[in-house]
């Protein structure tokens, strides 16, 4: 034990040194080092296994096999494909697919999900307990068995193509999919685009003014339903200038398939209706749980005030409620992205299809399913990052 | 009461059980602790008062190693604490700590929140340690509640099972960081009584708190802390009716 | 002044008919509004031409067991495809005689988990008895002891291969979880950061990913000659999917935890394992039993994927029972079995973990 000395110095005032050992932060060091060594060390194992077995098998390594030719067609792409094309473009084409399907899914789920979730608060009881047996079974139900599910509906309850149903003119449904007809392809149809899109931006301009007009004059500017309004008649009004061209494509029977049109095929029909309606019954739980969130004395209070209903769930009920829903609804929507990889059990060219054809040709395994985590792994992390902003934006001031 | 105090010191030995040199802390660039300078004599009690964020609760943090000091010495029972595990370890074992939100462990028995720190930290045989946990629920007054959980217990009681809980440790030192401020004003009386018996049994104790009647009838010394500094220290009748600075009479003028 | 007994009585009147009784919760829940009413006459049609004949479909004009010839000429819902197959989908493989094999493994299981549901049960004894269950439906189904004949893991199919799936990968993955929680917590960043890459990578990619890592690739990893069956790759690659979940779920208990607990158990002078395993963890995984319960929910379903390496679970079995050409084109009623199975496993479980929901919360 040290006396203090009168006239104090430095170096009495620093901790005195201890052992190696006992010293916790130097303790942490060694453990982290032992635990680094064993990963380096079981890594090193598994990799020099690997490369063994590579050259035993005579296996090549590396991305080269992306530019060879892929030769194996693909059911369905978004974009022009054919057997000719690279592995790289075979692999974009499952790529787009996954997108496709989990944009239209999302969409999709996050409408029904909704729809579900707010009938099993209805005060109606035949609709709440519908609902509520609705989520009940779609959740319990595996989501695999209920593709299998729909696709044997697609299958075996549609006629074939010679005797398809024809519930309206220009549209059949038939064991190849829903055909209908569309619009043939015209410049106008570019520019109705751009048209919408400038009225989208019109009209979020016209609110922010709007706002700034309400915050000094008090007086209120009915911005959605002027975007509304602007989004119709804005492409409308090009489509006319362009000589309002109306030629459709109907799909027509030809031997034994329809030429023409647009078909959707039965195994993304069956992927897009499974995955939807698996993921919407989660989606309902957690639309119920944001909205139940809000205090029902909020939305008395809102009314004392004199708010009316839309305004009480304008700026009362959806902005706490959305708080509460958005983190899991994220969630789910990851899910979604990350269950349309079973789209290989029935069929749908979707990229982890696509990668496990390219496996099968090339033998390259690793690549492969590097690949496919790498793809997923991904969409999940932009979707985490998303989450943090969005929940550092939203979080409640708290002491 | 202060007549035995002043005998009681008088007989006891030079060594201060508690020993802080020149010590400072930091959290980040904040210097919350200035210089403290403090030595506890064995069986004295030392009441620190002072405003919310003046370092009271970080000071006797510090003496149990809940917190660390980046400069200066604190000496516990002649061990000195460092980074050093096993010294830390030895000190805890002689320091007591009583919690302001009690710090029970809800999952356990009272008689099991008492026997742990024995049964596995001191390697006492668990019949052994269970009747000497007996014996201190005795103490604080609440042996018929032994086979309860905490959350079936008031405040009060609460507090004075971790009061028990301490004393299972048999330490030199008590700590209390405000022991009665999460209390009920009914419930304070039972806590404090239990504080005044040890006290009289010699226990050394370090109280942070706003009860200036405690510290009025049971401590040998007062001191007022503020803003990371001790400004003033003194025996209770003179801290009380003599403050000699600005600070300390602006203080006591808030909380008497 | 009025005298005492002539103080006005009060009159006890009849409520209106439309507010009680019948009429009255008709008119409460399903016509108090012009929009619900409208809601609930369009709803009422829609079941009325829907549940008629899917009950006819499915009860009157159906057959429920018999040859599949029986099936080729009816309306209705060709229920026997179940019973007459009924071996193969549940057992698969199996041999068949020694179906009582797997069937008391699954009963053991059952029974596990039946006891395992009352919470007076909850000691550390129950963690022995699932450790002993789980030995004796290993050797039950491996065999080899006691004069049963062996069976390769290869044959396992069919429900048991299901529930084993998924409640040994949960058995197994829970350690590993809570470890990777802990490791999360931890202040040291080698150990910290080895665990977050671990969590993230694996919750961030599907499980059929993983699946096909460990049928395709698990074989590159181990030394030539070394190999190891197609359902243990499947089980390790399950265990390692589930034990990321299980980390996260536990690294919320451990977040609801005060710090006060912590510095209670310092100032005690408990060390880091003793302060955990006494102390924290036994909180912690107490708080989240009910989002435990509907990690194992997950892993049940998910089994299903195995169908994709190839793998024969239950729906396989089913989907190998459909492609028999006697029994192709019944797979509605072969899928609504499956379904029910399914539901009834899965309902069980998340009503149950609804039920500790409530008593764990107004427990605290």
């Amino acid at each position: 034990m040290k006396k203090v000395p009168n006239n104090t110095t430095d170096d009495v005032l620093a901790p005195s040194p201890v052992p190696f050992l006992r010293d916790p932060a130097k303790r942490a060091i060694v453990f982290q080092v032992v635990a680094l060594l064993l990963v380096a060390f079981v890594s090193y194992y598994l990799y020099s296994n690997t490369q063994a077995n590579l050259e035993r098998q005579s296996i090549a390594t590396g991305f080269g096999f992306l530019d060879k030719e892929a030769s194996f067609e693909i059911g369905e792409s978004v974009i022009e494909y054919s057997a000719a094309d690279s592995y790289a473009d075979a692999l974009l084409v499952g790529a787009l697919n996954t997108l496709k399907v989990s944009f239209i899914g999302v969409l999709f789920t996050i409408i029904l999900g909704t729809v579900i979730g707010v009938a099993r608060l209805s005060s109606n009881w035949l609709v709440a307990k519908l609902a509520g047996g609705y989520i009940e079974v779609m959740q319990n139900i595996p989501v695999l068995l209920q593709l299998f599910f729909w696709y044997a509906i697609f299958y075996e309850s549609f006629p074939s193509p010679r005797q398809a149903l024809n519930p309206f003119n220009g549209v059949f449904l038939c064991n190849r999919g829903l055909i209908f007809g569309v619009p043939e392809s015209h410049a106008a149809h570019g520019a109705m685009l751009w048209a919408f899109v400038a009225a989208l931006a019109i009209g979020w301009f016209l609110n922010r003014w709007g706002k700034q007009r309400q915050a000094q004059t008090g007086q209120i500017f009915p911005s959605i339903r002027v975007t509304l309004a602007l989004s119709i008649i804005l492409p409308l009004l090009v489509w006319a200038f362009a000589g309002a061209p109306t030629a459709m494509d109907i799909p027509e029977l030809r031997g034994f398939n329809f030429r023409g049109g647009v078909t959707v095929s039965p195994e993304f029909s069956a992927l897009l209706l499974g995955l939807v309606f698996y993921t919407a019954a989660f989606v309902a739980e957690i639309v119920r749980a944001g909205i139940q969130s809000v205090g029902h004395g909020q939305v008395e209070a809102a009314k004392a005030v004199g708010l009316r209903s839309g305004q009480v769930l304008h700026l009362v009920i959806l902005p706490q409620a959305l708080r509460v829903i958005i983190p899991p609804l994220t969630s789910q929507m990851l899910n979604l992205t990350k269950n349309s990889s079973l789209a290989i059990a029935i069929g749908y060219a979707d990229f982890v299809a696509v990668t496990n054809t390219t496996i099968n040709q090339t033998g390259q395994a690793i690549e492969g399913v590097a690949l496919i985590m790498l793809i997923y792994l991904f969409f999940s992390l932009s979707t985490s990052l998303f989450m943090n902003w969005y929940n550092k934006k939203m979080a409640l001031v708290e002491r | 009461m202060n007549e035995n105090n002043a005998q009681a010191a008088a007989e006891t030995t030079d060594t201060p059980i508690i020993e802080v040199n020149s010590m400072h802390k930091w959290y980040g660039d904040f210097h919350v602790l200035s210089d403290i300078n403090l030595q506890v004599k064995e069986k004295e009690r030392i009441v620190i008062c002072g405003p919310s964020g003046s370092g009271k609760s970080t000071l006797i943090r510090c003496i149990n190693r809940l917190e660390e000091h980046q400069r200066g010495q604190i000496i516990v029972n002649g061990t000195e604490l460092t980074n050093d595990i096993k010294n830390i370890e030895k000190v805890r074992a002689e320091v007591g700590m009583v919690f302001q939100h009690f710090n029970l462990f809800p999952h356990l028995t009272i008689v099991e929140n008492l026997t742990l720190g024995p049964i596995w930290v001191r390697k006492t045989p668990k019949k052994e340690a269970e009747e000497m946990a007996m014996a201190y629920l005795e103490k604080v007054h609440i042996a018929e509640q032994a086979e309860k959980f905490p959350g079936q217990l008031s405040g009060g009681q609460q507090q004075r099972v971790a009061i028990a809980r301490s004393l299972c440790m048999k330490p030199k030192v008590m700590l209390f960081d405000e022991p009665t401020s999460a209390l009920d004003p009914e419930m304070i009386k039972e806590v404090l009584d239990v504080m005044i018996d040890l006290a009289e049994e010699g226990m050394t104790m370090l109280v942070v708190t706003h009860e200036m009647g405690f510290a009025k009838s049971v401590a040998d010394r007062v001191m007022f802390m503020d803003e990371g500094q001790v400004v003033e220290e003194n025996n209770p009748n003179d801290f009380f009716d003599n403050p000699q600075h600005e600070r300390t009479k602006l203080f006591l003028s808030q909380i008497l | 002044m009025s005298a005492p007994n002539t103080a006005p009585t009060r009159e006890y009147l009849k409520p209106p008919v439309t507010e009680v009784g019948v009429i009255g919760w008709l008119h409460g829940n399903l016509f108090n509004t012009w929009y619900n009413s409208l809601l609930t006459i369009v709803f009422a049609v829609i079941l009325w031409q829907v549940v008629p004949p899917f009950f006819s479909w499915a009860f009157v004009d159906s057959v429920w067991n018999g040859p599949s010839e029986a099936c080729r000429d009816i309306d209705g819902a060709c229920w026997s495809i179940i019973p007459q197959n009924i071996s193969f989908i549940i057992f698969g493989f199996f041999p068949e005689g020694e179906h009582w094999r797997p069937g008391s493994a699954m009963l053991i299981l059952l029974g596990l988990v039946f006891f395992s549901k009352s919470s007076k049960h909850w000691k550390k004894s129950l963690g022995f008895y699932w450790l002993i269950g789980l030995i004796v439906m290993g050797t039950l189904m491996y065999g080899g002891v006691f004069g049963m004949p062996v069976v390769e893991t290869a044959q396992w199919s069919g429900l048991p291969l299901t529930f084993m799936l998924s409640f040994f990968g949960m058995v197994a993955a829970y350690p590993l979880g809570v470890m990777l929680a802990l490791g999360r917590q931890s202040k040291m960043p080698a150990i910290k950061t080895l665990c977050v890459v671990y969590i993230e990578m694996i919750r961030g990619v599907p499980l059929i990913s993983l699946l096909f890592m460990s049928s395709i690739l698990f074989p590159l990893f181990l030394p030539e000659g070394v190999t190891f069956d197609k359902v243990l790759r499947a089980q390790v690659a399950i265990i390692l999917f589930t034990a990321a979940y299980i980390a996260e779920v536990v690294r919320g208990g451990l977040q609801a935890m005060s710090r006060g607990q912590f510095e209670a158990a310092d100032s005690l002078g408990l060390n880091y394992n003793q302060t955990m395993r006494l102390i924290i963890l036994p909180q912690a995984l107490k708080i989240v039993i009910p989002p435990t319960v509907g990690i194992l929910l997950s892993a049940f379903k998910d089994t299903s994927l195995v169908v994709i390496i190839a793998l024969y679970d239950v729906l396989k079995t089913t989907k190998v029972t459909l492609s028999n050409p006697k029994w192709t084109g019944y797979s509605t009623e072969a899928y609504i079995f499956l379904a029910v199975l399914y539901f009834i496993c899965c309902y069980a479980m998340s009503s149950y973990s609804r039920k500790l929901e409530k008593t764990l919360h107004t427990g605290r």
